[in-house]
């Protein structure tokens, strides 16, 4: 008796951390490996700028671009191992991506090439 | 120079002697086409079909048509379009000039709408893409729409003994640069003006200004100066360019620059705004900011006159009627 008690407590017990850890998975799928914690960093694409320029953050996280112009633009990485490859994005429409390694990442509109952001991750 | 509204009446007043037409005319950027004839220029005031039809070559530029906006500055595009076609049309030129910005956003059903609309006009349209034709997939899908292929980008042809040559100046842009030619085609240049006569008249079009009009907005050509170097030594270049929704001119020696309204929205004076954006300006006024450039030649040793028409000249001329 006690062994099966004890061998459906342990049933039990896996079968609940399993399905944290399944959860918590899944949960991280859907964010990507950005931290629990962390909100996108947002950077504003207004007046045929983008809002900060420059911006530092730690490896993970999400950085959100949100076009407030009339005109469509792009996030264009200026390097082709770049994470940065937006399509055209119409007003209100957004772009987001997880910063990985560290490094500095340049990048523009590919529509209006004087447009010009960096990234710096560290 | 700016459109101005054509005033009515003026033209016909019995008073009127050469001075005061000279005056008139120097004033007028809309509703008078300037020729000349045997060195004298002559004006002549143009209502609907009663544009006088020269001899020789006709020719139109739209540009800007940006089919798929539908923001506050213009929300119907494809009235305003529509309405260029129709004095397209009663214009009867030989062909039209389309100098890009077609769509808005590149997708195959604005340049669906933008071809049926353009189709008012049953003659040949030559086009050359704006920055907003070829996003997302270098302009295969303009090339292959517009120009029957997608190897077909940049082109030259011959009309009435003038040599046009189509650019393109919006594929490949760098971060931070302005319009940009590119090696091949400065190459391609090269070769298609070398052995041409200096006296033949050149008709150059593209989309983004050849000229440095504004560098704090990307208005300009990053290899323009080396393009231009071609034609220098031709007696007669006029470049017609659109991308900033209003006309600049400049001229430099025998270079004549022009940039065009668009059909679409206009855009701000250099400096006159924090942004090249979409310029609202109140409905009724929509159609004075926006219109077509109507360009002709009489023949040899004559300039090309190119006559910008509004789009509210066109309907007050069709009013009048």
């Amino acid at each position: 008796m006690n062994r099966i008690i004890a061998r459906t407590l342990a049933l039990v017990v896996c079968g609940w951390t399993a399905g944290v850890l399944g959860s918590a998975s899944a949960g991280e799928d859907a964010l990507g490996s950005q931290p629990a914690s962390g909100a996108p960093v947002i950077v504003k694409i207004s007046n045929f700028t983008f809002e900060p320029a420059t911006i530092k953050v730690s490896p993970g996280t999400q950085i959100k671009w949100i076009n407030e112009d009339d005109v469509p633009h792009t996030v264009t990485g200026t390097d082709p191992k770049s994470p940065m490859h937006s399509a055209a994005l119409d007003t209100d429409d957004s772009y987001a991506v997880v910063m990985g390694d560290a490094g500095t990442f340049k990048y523009f509109c590919a529509v209006h090439p004087h447009m010009v952001g960096t990234v710096i991750v560290e | 120079m700016k459109d101005s509204k054509h005033v009515p009446g003026e033209e016909s007043s019995p008073k009127l002697d050469r001075r005061q037409l000279l005056k008139c005319g120097a004033w007028a950027g809309t509703g008078l086409l300037w020729t000349l004839a045997g060195g004298v220029p002559v004006a002549s005031a143009l209502t609907r079909s009663a544009t006088p039809r020269t001899t020789g070559l006709r020719f139109v530029q739209i540009s800007d048509s940006h089919i798929g906006f539908h923001k506050e500055a213009n929300p119907d595009a494809n009235a305003t379009l529509q309405a260029a076609m129709n004095e397209v049309v009663g214009l009867q030129p030989q062909f039209v000039l389309h100098t890009g910005d077609v769509s808005h956003l590149s997708k195959v059903e604005e340049f669906d709408t933008a071809q049926q609309i353009v189709g008012t006009y049953r003659g040949d349209v030559h086009y050359v893409p704006g920055e907003h034709d070829v996003i997302g997939d270098n302009g295969n899908t303009f090339f292959e729409r517009f120009n029957g292929s997608t190897d077909r980008k940049w082109y030259s042809f011959d009309a009435s003994g003038v040599h046009f040559i189509g650019l393109v100046n919006v594929l490949d842009l760098q971060a931070g640069g302005f319009g940009r030619l590119g090696g091949e085609q400065l190459e391609w240049l090269e070769r298609d003006l070398k052995h041409r006569s200096a006296s033949t008249p050149l008709v150059i079009f593209t989309h983004m200004p050849l000229w440095t009009v504004y560098p704090d907005w990307g208005w300009g050509t990053d290899d323009a100066t080396q393009a231009l170097s071609y034609m220098r030594r031709f007696g007669s270049v006029t470049v017609l360019n659109g991308h900033i929704h209003q006309v600049l001119q400049k001229v430099e020696g025998h270079v004549k620059f022009f940039t065009a309204m668009s059909t679409a929205f206009p855009q701000p004076a250099p400096g006159a705004a924090p942004s090249p954006g979409p310029m609202k300006v109140p409905a009724e006024t929509l159609r004075h900011v926006l219109g077509i450039r109507d360009v002709s030649y009489q023949g040899k040793h004559s300039p090309l006159a190119v006559s910008d028409r509004t789009l509210d000249a066109v309907d007050a001329a069709r009013g009048a009627a």
